[in-house]
């Protein structure tokens, strides 16, 4: 394993950055005071110091308390709408591809006609529509997946229809063990890799999504979620008023996140697919 | 240089047109060093048609690709020198290389099915061709080039207007021997052009291929291991065994009177309808090319073997006319 | 003639299933957009609230809301044909398609010449990044530049501003012209607004290379290994003519396919990018509709751009066979 995370230098170095966030997110919940998040906390407008890591806001946040909140929260979204994504994936395109016929016509159909619809802008409409009171890191979470689950359908339903023609299903059946048996014992163990960058590139769309929905102001507008920060830095005209740390910390936030996220996703690719890694 | 190759040059009389002389190519891989190719001779006159055959890992391929100086990482062309007309091949400057191949020695490929480059025209495959190493770039003279080419492979002109996925295979196998032959090379390697293909087009691209080398004059190495297509079209053999050169002589010597072993062993192997059901192979296996036995590479296999076999490389006896045979049942001191 | 017929049969469909989902999601829930507002407006302290409710029903009889939703769904479909969105809440009395076509132009220009340029970039450096006889420097600098794509531009956006911006005070931070400059058609303004682009360009280009990067080189790896490259090489081409049509030529074709995708992608992180930077493109609409609840705008909009996208997507396939000779145009 040390051998060849040596060797796949993508999925080292974002499982390092992953790890990296993890302890200052799990440090900073510890050492907080959660509270200080939230606006009307401490004093405003202050640049970054010893006693304000990352500064505070306009509103009176601290923005250290903020980024730990915010990175949390984030990563909540991201797990949330990436399980609920990659779950309806698994289980359309399984049913979509074993059992064949209407029902695969039907689902790729639709899938197929959702696609060149830019998933953003529906979010956009999902979340304008909400009262904007209701906005909370759950409704967050299901307008981002409610948008995503095609893609791994169709990666799922791709695989699957590959090894349905595959010889150890027939000798499955043939021996005896009915569809749930053949589903759970023989299919699912080989689809586990495909799962699980499946469900990377799930969390990596939904804190992608996540983070610019905030950013327009569609989030959960009290929540320190960084996409909101940012939101509020530009309405309050933070780059003009020379508040320069307001933006800053969590852009590098998140830059953080996606790229680690996106450097796993990778690794993970080149795990998958032989080809690429024997060329390096 | 190597004691046999020094020989060679002593006594063979021949002045060929095609020189090789030493060849070695070395394979470094994980597994090692795999010596695929060690200190060959072979000399060709213009016009000839040698048939170059031997079983998989003899080395007849890489033989193809390293006199075109192709050999890639992790090969490499451990030294000697490929000799057309005076001129060494193998010390040229990588831009020299360039310039001969095609125009001096040119490569027809196994399988051409997904040689050609799918998005242009046959016509534009030519043309760049022909000017990657001619100045005069005048449209009337390359064309005429391109169509006589194409109507020696006996194409229409009209597929030069073609794309590669509108071909059959044996019509892109004669495309690609038309563009082998465009420059008029004087040597032209045609690596088991026939492989592909069924037994009726085999027949016509093999007589194609003889038409357009005795139209041109050059000599043609033709690297197989179909020993009935070698007895009807060639004029001699070589066999290789394990990177070596063991024999080579004219084509009907070869058949009927084999000097050397291993090609008695081949042609014996040969099905006849005399002796139909009977099966005659070679017993044990060709050496690994990373760990070669002493003296004679053959020895372990060979039924005639003695002392001399396990330790001493027999030296090639030169017959007339650039034939040896490398062994010593045929050997002087 | 069927192909081009099924192509905009899809289009059809794609934009029928836009429209009808932009038409539902909003009824289907409570909020109604003219009491929203009008609560807004309460709140800020400029209106009582006492006949809200007459007031509310007033409008709804005007835009028609209580009509039966097939009436409603009808008058709506009819609408989108035309192009009719209906008319701003907050820029009353434009319409949303008035509001689209003034600013329409600015966030064409921006996103053509950045796609134009971050595909071509892209996909250059990707290429170089798999030929083996690229020097070293170019294929480490080619594969880095992967990095770049868990960076959305928006991010570089900020990181743009911050630097290039307040720190070195190079480029301006926002506006696409100058403050106090009327637009003409003089060199000056011009040149004035092409020097405010380049900063959301950069963005926008950069936040984008790394996904052509990075699925150029895999075909490029792919492409290599194909045998006519090899045939290329026994013919003693240079590598330059090597590189340019037998390589290149025949990697770049799948990536085509993939400009079509990249467009919905390259619309999404435009829109906040415009917003950063204060241009005046349909994001910024967009976003200030976002802010001021002007509901009819936002759900305009959003429909404009999946048209949009849905016919340029279609477009790009109907190029795709005029680049590819094997693929037989019915």
């Amino acid at each position: 394993m040390y051998n060849y995370l040596r060797r796949n230098l993508s999925l080292a170095i974002g499982l390092g950055l992953l790890l990296m966030l993890v302890l200052f997110t799990a440090n900073g919940l510890f050492t907080i005071d959660v509270k200080d998040a939230y606006p009307l906390s401490v004093r405003p407008k202050q640049p970054p110091s010893f006693k304000y890591l990352f500064g505070t806001d306009f509103f009176g946040r601290d923005l250290y308390a903020a980024m730990v909140v915010g990175v949390w929260q984030t990563a909540l979204i991201g797990l949330i709408a990436g399980a609920a994504g990659t779950l309806i994936g698994i289980f359309l395109g399984f049913v979509s591809a074993y059992f064949g016929g209407i029902v695969d016509a039907i689902i790729k159909f639709i899938c197929q006609m959702l696609t060149p619809i830019p998933p953003f802008l529906i979010q956009v409409i999902i979340a304008s529509s909400i009262d904007k009171r209701d906005v909370t890191i759950l409704t967050m979470a299901t307008v981002v997946f409610l948008l995503s689950w095609m893609a791994p359908t169709l990666v799922i339903r791709a695989q699957v229809l590959s090894m349905r023609e595959r010889q150890f299903v027939d000798v499955a059946k043939l021996s005896g063990m009915n569809n749930f048996e053949i589903i759970f014992k023989e299919i699912l163990p080989n689809l586990i890799p495909f799962i699980a960058a499946a469900f990377v590139a799930q969390v990596f769309y939904a804190v992608f999504a996540a983070f610019y929905l905030a950013v327009i102001g569609l989030g959960p507008l009290r929540e320190p979620l960084l996409g909101n920060t940012i939101w509020a830095a530009q309405s309050q005209s933070a780059f003009f008023n020379g508040w320069w740390w307001w933006p800053m910390g969590p852009a590098l936030a998140m830059v953080f996140i996606l790229g680690s996220l996106a450097l796993i996703n990778m690794g993970l690719d080149e795990m998958a697919n032989p080809r690429i890694r024997s060329k390096e | 240089m190597r004691w046999q190759t020094l020989e060679y040059a002593a006594r063979s009389k021949m002045n060929g047109m095609l020189q090789i002389r030493d060849l070695s190519v070395s394979y470094y891989t994980d597994m090692g060093r795999a010596h695929a190719l060690n200190h060959v001779n072979l000399e060709l006159r213009s016009g000839e048609k040698l048939g170059l055959v031997g079983e998989s890992g003899s080395g007849k391929s890489t033989m193809g690709l390293a006199m075109m100086r192709m050999i890639k990482p992790p090969g490499r062309i451990e030294g000697g020198a490929v000799t057309i007309g005076g001129t060494d091949l193998l010390s040229l400057s990588d831009k020299e290389m360039l310039k001969s191949r095609l125009s001096t020695i040119s490569y027809i490929p196994q399988g051409a099915m997904n040689s050609l480059n799918p998005v242009l025209k046959i016509k534009r495959q030519m043309i760049d061709a022909h000017n990657a190493h001619r100045e005069n770039r005048n449209t009337d003279t390359i064309m005429t080039l391109a169509r006589e080419a194409i109507t020696s492979v006996e194409l229409g002109e009209h597929v030069l207007e073609m794309f590669p996925h509108e071909l059959s295979g044996g019509m892109k196998q004669r495309v690609c021997i038309a563009i082998g032959i465009l420059l008029q090379p004087q040597v032209i390697i045609a690596d088991e052009p026939t492989s592909a293909l069924d037994v009726v087009t085999q027949r016509q691209v093999i007589e194609t291929l003889n038409k357009v080398q005795a139209k041109i004059g050059s000599a043609l190495i033709l690297i197989g291991h179909d020993m009935g297509l070698m007895a009807q079209s060639m004029d001699k053999v070589a066999v290789m065994y394990a990177g070596e050169i063991v024999e080579v002589n004219e084509v009907e010597t070869v058949f009927n009177a084999p000097k050397h072993p291993y090609t008695q062993s081949l042609i014996s192997s040969l099905p006849r309808l005399e002796n139909r059901g009977k099966f005659q192979g070679i017993p044990g296996m060709a050496p690994s090319l990373y760990q070669l036995p002493d003296g004679c590479k053959f020895h372990p296999r060979c039924p005639k073997h003695f002392e001399r076999c396990t330790s001493e490389i027999p030296l090639p006896q030169i017959l007339e006319d650039g034939n040896y045979v490398a062994c010593h049942l045929h050997g002087a001191s | 003639m069927l192909f081009v017929l099924k192509r905009l049969s899809f289009i059809f469909m794609v934009v029928w299933a836009a429209s009808t989902i932009t038409f539902f999601i909003p009824r289907i829930s409570d909020v109604n957009p003219i009491r929203e507002r009008f609560a807004e407006l309460a709140r800020l302290g400029g209106f009582a609230p006492g006949d809200l409710e007459k007031i509310v029903e007033a409008y709804n009889k005007s835009f028609g809301l209580d009509k039966p939703l097939w009436t409603q769904y009808f008058d709506y479909m009819s609408g989108v044909i035309r192009l009719d969105f209906g008319v701003s809440l907050n820029k009353f009395p434009k319409t949303v398609l008035m509001l689209i076509a003034e600013s329409l132009p600015w966030t064409i220009g921006l996103l053509l010449v950045t796609t134009i340029f971050s595909f071509i970039i892209g996909n250059l450096m990707g290429a170089l990044a798999a030929w083996p006889q690229s020097p070293r420097w170019v294929r480490s600098f080619s594969t880095s530049c992967i990095l770049f794509q868990g960076i959305p531009p928006v991010l570089l956006a900020i990181f743009l501003i911050l630097f290039f911006g307040l720190h070195l005070g190079i480029f301006p931070i926002a506006g696409a012209y100058t403050i106090g400059s009327i637009p003409e058609l003089s060199l000056d303004f011009i040149l004035d607004v092409i020097w405010h682009q380049i900063m959301p360009g950069m963005a926008l280009v950069f936040g984008s290379l790394g996904t052509w990067v990075l699925s150029m080189r895999g075909m490029g790896i792919t492409i290599q290994g194909e045998d006519y490259v090899l045939f290329a090489e026994h013919k003693g081409l240079s590598p330059m003519v090597i590189f340019r049509d037998y390589y290149l030529r025949n990697a770049l074709l799948p990536q085509v396919t993939g400009l079509a995708l990249a467009l919905a992608n390259v619309i999404t992180s435009a829109i906040v990018v415009e917003s950063i930077f204060g241009l005046p493109g349909v994001g910024t609409i967009l976003i200030n509709a976002i802010r001021a609840n002007d509901f009819l705008v936002i759900y305009g909009i959003v429909l404009f751009l999946t048209i949009a996208v849905a016919i340029l997507m279609a477009l790009v396939e109907l190029l795709y066979p005029l680049l590819d000779p094997r693929i037989k145009v019915e």
